[in-house]
């Protein structure tokens, strides 16, 4: 790996071993980089690998890779599919000149989206690290990226949710049930999405076939998917199953997909399969894609990465095929990785931020688990502050709590609070369907009947007996 | 009205407190889960007594998180299985995270058998056995105080339909302070060609005593998450004991004939496994 890295600071020299260690001492504190044993020493020495940072030329993370080509596909994907053209505009700025001027009024949406394929993961990741969590609110917010299958996520002014009906058992009642009070708050735009409680084949054909058949009576414009292995899906595929959406965890090395069991050509081979289905009504989107911070360190794949950067690598392989949705799930890993509110609101707005300024449709699971130091109130703070910067889509669940994954996300109601005081709408395919089943009176104001909608009254004395 | 635009005869007007908040028409779904649904609204947002039935619940399963497990009277459990009468000796362990508070910030040192426990199996110069099976605590003990025995009685009974030799085991090893990932180095010192690690998983709100099962071939340090095969949320309310037990042999099975565990190993056990419980199927179809 690479040279040695120095900034003076009056008398004194720091030295930073590599690209790597300037990269992770400059990031701001978590627990996980403690753990990894890449974290500043001090808070001095964190912003002077920051000012060592901001004045490294931006073509440096094209000649000085963290992890070498030969060894990491990742890499090479990165490298490979840099667009020198598309760079020229930022080919001459330093890391520091960078975040100025992607502040400034020159980097407009449109200049921001012709640039975006001439910015790699690490040069995103180092400009991060220099910016407060309203920089990165205030550029995302710029970066408007825009998917679509049977409805348009991700325009500007819209909130898009994913409806979690998971179960412990998979038991199609409470599943059910569960989509059904989602659909009734006004949620599941973005994607109905189960985490089958196992992954098995037969399983998967089962949820999905459940999805299909509820999404083709009601004639909601909106995706299913079941979120098992990607191998697991093909074969779905290959047995005739309703696959809209392939999901798929991804991470930013090499080593960390192979601890999933992802090469990069079965991701290919399946969206491939999964076009060829020919499902999507209003765009070719067919890749779900979830990460987070923490995943390599946890596989012991990160090869001394801090793991803000690891993560930001994940999204070139993210960008390579086209998904509909990214998913960032953020405080699901643990108190090891992101310890506390605050570690957990900084990684959720970066990692929003670095998607979005690469060309992603970034979602956020903004959540956290029993062991972590985090509460509803930081998650409101999390998810107040990723509808302001223009978030493509949250989680919606019952009652913010996942009965099977056992941890805690953002509830159908929270979707209805973020919609409301920030002026958000659903997917506007949605959105008009909402208001034709009468689940919404007006949807602009977020307005619900307090009556049961005619279309599912009857569904529901089935199940319930007795007048509804 | 519309609630967003209070009239000056709504505000002069005092609403009785039950017409304050809009209640569902389909909370009696709630009788087929135990996802929070049908919970009502104040305006849009939870109401009051939901809010803090959340409250409770979350204040209740981070302190679960820091219970520590009674390891005599699981051992005592154990031991009157009548399955286990002439099993050699269970053996009690330790990870190199000393307490909680190491536990929760080293997932490294949870991992790795400290250096008295990782002696104490040497010194057993096990003879080699097809499954070693792990008890951990992990982030619920709860979980394993009720479960493990119980599920374990289940294994062996199922294990039994193969004969009565065709399963030969390890010592059982209780493990605190541990992760999924210590069951590799238990089993390569116990010279299992499986182990199975039964962990306390992360409490959540609705189920804080859920246990998962995860299995790996040819157990040895340094092995990922893609060389095992797991089964989530086993608990009385959840997978019940003979579902997870009968999947588990089934795995078992699988494992030994393919020689591998993990993404290789898929679980196919059945479409009507999981079918079970209300009886009722998709009524959003009716």
């Amino acid at each position: 790996m690479s040279r040695e890295y120095r900034y003076t600071l009056g008398s004194q020299v720091h030295r930073f071993a590599n690209l790597a260690e300037l990269m992770a001492k400059a990031t701001p504190a978590r627990s996980g980089d403690r753990l990894a044993g890449v974290i500043a020493e001090t808070a001095e020495e964190r912003v002077v690998a920051q000012l060592c940072l901001a004045e490294l030329p931006l073509k440096t993370f094209l000649e000085d890779v963290l992890i070498p080509y030969e060894q990491d596909d990742i890499t090479r994907l990165i490298i490979d599919e840099h667009d020198p053209v598309a760079f020229l505009p930022i080919a001459h700025l330093t890391v520091g000149d960078f975040r100025n001027w992607l502040l400034s009024d020159l980097a407009t949406p449109a200049v921001l989206a012709q640039v975006r394929v001439g910015i790699t993961p690490e040069m995103a990741a180092a400009v991060s690290k220099l910016m407060r969590n309203q920089d990165l609110i205030l550029v995302a917010k710029k970066c408007e990226v825009v998917t679509a299958f049977r409805n348009t996520i991700g325009k500007s002014g819209h909130l898009s949710t994913r409806l979690q009906p998971n179960h412990p058992t998979d038991d199609v009642t409470g599943i059910a049930a569960s989509i059904l009070d989602g659909l009734l708050y006004g949620n599941g735009d973005a994607v109905i999405g189960i985490n089958p409680a196992t992954d098995n084949v037969a399983q998967s054909i089962k949820l999905m076939r459940l999805m299909d058949e509820v999404i083709q009576k009601y004639a909601i414009p909106t995706q299913s998917c079941v979120l098992t292995h990607v191998t697991n899906t093909l074969e779905c595929i290959e047995q005739g199953a309703p696959v809209d959406l392939v999901f798929q965890s991804i991470g930013g090395t090499q080593a960390t997909n192979e601890s999933f069991g992802v090469e990069l050509s079965v991701l290919a081979e399946a969206q491939q399969a999964a076009l060829s289905l020919k499902r999507g009504t209003v765009g070719d989107n067919v890749m779900y894609f979830e990460t987070g911070q923490g995943s390599a360190l946890s596989a012991d794949a990160h090869h001394g990465l801090d793991q803000q950067t690891c993560e930001a690598r994940a999204y070139a392989v993210a960008r390579k095929y086209s998904p509909l949705l990214v998913n960032t799930v953020v405080g699901f890993i643990g108190p090891e990785y992101l310890f506390n509110g605050k570690e957990i609101i900084r990684a959720g707005l970066e990692d929003h931020f670095c998607g979005k300024l690469l060309g992603l449709p970034m979602g956020c699971d903004i959540c956290y688990t029993n062991h972590a130091d985090a509460d509803q109130n930081d998650m409101d703070t999390l998810l107040t502050l990723l509808g302001v910067a223009g978030c493509n889509f949250i989680m919606g669940i019952p009652g913010s709590d996942d009965i099977m994954l056992n941890y805690q996300t953002t509830s159908f109601h929270d979707a209805l609070y973020a919609r409301r005081v920030l002026g958000l709408g659903p997917a506007p395919e949605f959105a008009a369907w909402l208001e034709e089943m009468q689940i919404f009176t007006d949807v602009a104001t977020q307005a619900l009947p307090s009556e049961m909608p005619d279309r599912f009254a009857n569904s529901l004395r089935q199940v319930t007996g007795g007048d509804a | 009205m519309n609630p967003d635009q209070p009239s000056a005869d709504a505000v002069s007007c005092s609403l009785e407190p039950d017409a304050i908040v809009t209640p569902n028409p389909w909370q009696r779904l709630g009788q087929f889960t135990d996802a929070r649904i049908g919970l009502g609204r104040a305006g849009i947002s939870l109401p009051t007594n939901r809010s803090l039935e959340f409250q409770l619940a979350h204040a209740r399963a981070q302190d679960a998180v820091h219970l520590p497990l009674e390891i005599p009277r699981l051992i005592e459990d154990l031991n009157q299985l009548a399955a286990l009468e002439h099993a050699p000796q269970i053996q009690r362990l330790h990870s190199r995270a000393v307490d909680r508070t190491s536990y929760l910030q080293r997932p490294d040192y949870g991992r790795r058998l400290d250096e008295d426990s990782r002696q104490q199996l040497s010194a057993l110069d096990a003879q080699p056995a097809d499954l070693a099976i792990v008890v951990v605590d992990g982030l619920s003990s709860l979980a394993v105080q009720n479960n493990a025995a119980p599920f374990i009685a289940a294994l062996l009974e199922a294990l039994a339909e193969d004969g009565p030799d065709a399963w030969s085991l390890a010592p059982i090893s209780v493990v605190e302070q541990g992760r999924v990932a210590i069951g590799d180095e238990v089993g390569e010192l116990l010279n299992a060609r499986a182990v199975l690690v039964m962990v306390g998983e992360r409490p959540g709100l609705s189920s804080p005593d859920s246990l998962g099962l995860y299995l790996t071939w040819q157990p040895r340090v340094g092995l990922s998450d893609a060389s095992r095969n797991c089964i989530s949320n086993v608990r009385p309310a959840g997978l019940d004991f003979a579902m997870a037990a009968q999947r588990l042999h089934y795995l078992l099975r699988e494992a030994r004939k393919l020689g591998l565990t993990g993404v290789g190993l898929k679980d196919r056990s059945g479409e009507t496994a999981l079918e079970g419980g209300t009886g009722i199927q998709n009524f959003l179809l009716s």
